[in-house]
């Protein structure tokens, strides 16, 4: 689903305007800058958020608007990846995109369709402002240029509850991963679902599933596995990821009994709508596994929760004690497919630490940048996670956005095989195996 | 879009498209007449016609015949990640007829799916098409009623596909059903709910019929259209026979109707083989419910496999052929009986 705001309809309004008229508009031409340091001109912006996630992007880009007379005309869409190689094979990619995968931009940096970002932004600002990790992810593996910008991350692996349905009950938060099963095992004796996991989400279906499951590869199996598995060096068939499937397999149950309506309702879902049950009275579940982002969805559905107080999280604990401190995050990573003097404009502007923090004021997003003060975080729970993303002492990105696209579709639709029926996983992964000999070709 | 790009871009580029283009046609068949007066009498009718055929022939191949054996073409060279490349012969055919692995159960089900499309979309909007049609023809409210029936053409695919998925919503057994279609199951039949766009025995088929929701006000009108071109004597000289309604419309209305039943058959098979935003928005081709468009498209732009996607299209477009074989023959018969 595409999403145009009203920017277009205002473009529409103003040929009209400017036809009915015939006005001789003084020039105002592209680039023609001139005093006041107003560029003016447009800026083709494509990235994934739509709804709430939206009207906080839309303030991100408030002031800049503002500020350089540039307008911004944004697009969103859940299928991102698939959108922007259309563009860019149609000859008419966005200048800006937001947050497309990481393998599908190796992908187009190789074919030469991305601009280095090197000698746009200030590098030495950068480095001051960014751990390396975040560098090295936006550069290309194959000339080590810079393509992309990480403007906001997200804690993957965050188990969410509601402490006060814990009191009630007398549940303690887990401290290891077999302290976590125990609870789910008593949440269920005691008559109630103990998760609550939902994967629609569009073209994208299935995707917080394979959260789940690169969460405990990471977790179960070290780093060593998990890099080798997204680079397609590590089989799906093998015993690492089948144990990891097989693990996720068992925390959701048999039939995915220990799921809040079961496989129909974990399918039929959409991811946003993860916490209702949770939030319902009494509780229909107790716990959820959903990055960072999701306090946003929360509090857009009840505003009457309050961070803390109604919904908190620990980090999902650490199955092989040789792997503590693991985590998986994802990035909002700005890229720039064609260069105009607008999108240099719009993403310099989207590394300052300025711009993140309006977000970040807004809640669901934490920023990679160290500018971005932890006193800019709304509540407490944003400012643990920032604490603990900074903290990690195994941070791996995540393995989906890092594959190429169709080995990462094949991933996410193959969940909800498996969700539906766990007896066909060693079909589902031999499946998996045959897009890896082929998706990996090229890139 | 600020006023500069607006007046020095757009503004002339439309200018060129609203005025150069029939200024351009009109010079040409001025002069193609020109040229025409000069030849001698007896050739002249065999030209002329070529002359005002031309441009479309040429648009035509253009855009259309050029592209097609370029399909083909590519479809029968090596080329994942990047068009073209060296001749493989049949390989890309042999690699997506059997490779299953493809997300969502492989070109197969997506063959399959497409199938019941054009059976049960094609037949479904017919039959209800041509059912609302007779009917609404014998009351005094009509109008209205047609007009109701029709307004979902007014929807484009996508809204259409997000509108159904609030219909076939679910929720858990005993919890309130949000979803139209479980609240009647669960409320009036004390069933339990169906998740109708996940569960493969119903999906393709609720998929189908908020298609054929969409349609059928389509099918109807210009069914009803020919309906009113039938004389109201032939109906009377029938009537005087002795024959009943259900012979009237079996032995009077049915066959005068044949030739548009024919011409809206042949769209509404071209729609469901071309069937692809419904499926798109609604499961993206999960849950088997895939269908060739759909496996084309994930196979261009997700795994850009360009040999393979042109691999599936030649597929799509030989299975299209039989179908214009058939509805040529049939126009064809129609045709000579008149």
């Amino acid at each position: 689903m595409v999403v145009r705001p009203p920017l277009r309809r205002a473009a529409a309004f103003g040929l009209f305007a400017v036809l009915a008229l015939a006005a001789c508009a003084p020039g105002q031409s592209t680039g023609g800058g001139g005093g006041g340091g107003k560029i003016g001109g447009t800026v083709h912006v494509l990235a994934v958020w739509s709804g709430a996630e939206q009207d906080s992007f839309m303030a991100v880009l408030k002031p800049f608007e503002d500020r350089t007379g540039i307008t911004v005309e944004y697009e969103a869409t859940r299928d991102l990846d698939a959108t922007l190689l259309t563009r860019v094979q149609a000859g008419n990619p966005p200048e800006i995109t937001g947050a497309p995968s990481v393998g599908t931009l190796n992908k187009l940096a190789t074919q030469g369709k991305l601009q280095a970002l090197d000698n746009i932004v200030d590098m030495n600002a950068l480095k001051s402002q960014y751990a390396d990790t975040w560098l090295k992810l936006g550069k290309s593996t194959s000339n080590g240029k810079l393509y992309q910008i990480f403007s906001w991350a997200a804690m993957k692996g965050l188990v969410w509850y509601n402490p006060k349905s814990f009191q009630a009950k007398g549940y303690t938060v887990p401290k290891t991963f077999a302290d976590f099963t125990a609870l789910v095992s008593k949440i269920k004796s005691d008559g109630t679902t103990p998760l609550c996991v939902t994967l629609e989400s569009g073209a994208a279906s299935g995707w917080p599933g394979s959260d789940w499951i690169k969460e405990i590869v990471l977790s179960q199996s070290g780093a060593t596995v998990y890099d080798n598995w997204w680079a397609g060096k590590q089989k799906w068939t093998s015993p690492e990821i089948k144990q990891a499937w097989q693990t996720f397999g068992q925390l959701i149950g048999p039939g995915a009994g220990n799921v809040f309506g079961g496989p129909n309702y974990m399918v039929s879902t959409n991811f946003g709508d993860v916490g209702t049950p949770m939030f319902a009275s009494p509780p229909k579940c107790y716990m959820l596994n959903q990055g960072s982002f999701i306090t946003d969805f929360f509090v857009k559905a009840n505003p009457s929760l309050k961070p803390s107080q109604d919904f908190t999280f620990f980090p999902l604990p650490t199955i092989n004690s040789a792997n503590a401190g693991s985590t998986v995050m994802a990035g909002d990573g700005f890229s720039m497919t064609k260069n105009t003097p607008q999108s240099r404009e719009l993403i310099k502007y989207l590394t300052t630490a300025e711009a993140q923090s309006i977000w970040v004021k807004r809640g669901g997003k934490i920023s990679p940048n160290k500018n971005v003060p932890v006193s800019d975080y709304p509540d407490d729970i944003s400012k643990q996670v920032a604490t603990a993303l900074a903290a990690a002492k195994i941070a791996d990105f995540d393995a989906g956005d890092l594959m190429p696209a169709d080995m990462r579709n094949a991933w996410w639709s193959h969940v909800l095989d498996f969700v539906k029926d766990q007896s066909k996983l060693d079909s589902i992964l031999a499946d998996l195996d045959k897009t890896q000999a082929t998706a990996y070709s090229g890139t | 879009m600020d006023v500069g790009t607006l007046l020095t871009v757009q503004l002339p580029t439309l200018l060129a498209v609203v005025i150069g283009v029939p200024a351009v046609l009109a010079g040409y068949i001025v002069l193609g007449e020109f040229l025409v007066r000069r030849l001698p009498d007896g050739v002249r009718p065999s030209v002329r016609p070529w002359i005002w055929v031309g441009p479309a022939l040429l648009f035509v191949a253009l855009f259309l015949v050029y592209p097609v054996f370029g399909t083909v073409y590519r479809s029968l060279l090596a080329g994942k990640d990047a068009p073209g490349g060296a001749f493989v012969g049949l390989g890309n055919y042999a690699s997506v007829l059997t490779l299953n692995n493809f997300p969502n159960g492989g070109v197969w089900i997506a063959i399959r799916d497409n199938v019941y499309w054009l059976i049960f979309y094609t037949i479904l909007a017919l039959l209800f098409g041509l059912l609302l049609a007779v009917l609404t023809d014998r009351v005094p409210y009509e109008t209205p009623v047609k007009s109701l029936i029709f307004m979902p053409m007014a929807i484009s695919f996508t809204a259409l596909a997000i509108i159904w998925r609030f219909m076939f919503s679910y929720q858990p057994p005993g919890e309130p059903q949000t979803g139209t279609l479980n609240a009647i199951l669960t409320g009036l039949f004390h069933a339990p709910p169906i998740t109708w766009v996940q569960d493969e025995r119903v999906n393709n088929f609720a998929l189908i019929g908020a298609a054929v929701w969409g349609i059928t006000g389509f099918v109807m009108v210009i069914l009803s259209a020919s309906l009113k071109g039938i004389p109201g004597e032939l109906l009377e000289a029938a009537r005087v026979d002795g024959a009943g309604e259900l012979t009237i419309f079996r032995r009077v209305i049915f066959p005068l109707l044949m030739p548009t039943i024919t011409v809206v058959g042949t769209t509404l098979v071209i729609f469901a083989l071309k069937a692809f935003d419904i499926v798109y928005v609604m499961t993206a081709g999960n849950y088997h419910t895939d269908v060739l468009a759909n496996t084309m498209y994930k196979t261009l732009y997700l795994a850009q496999n360009f040999a393979n996607s042109s691999a599936i299209a030649v597929i799509l477009l030989i299975a299209v052929i039989p179908v214009l074989i058939f509805n040529l023959r049939q126009f064809r018969a129609v045709e000579s009986r008149r």
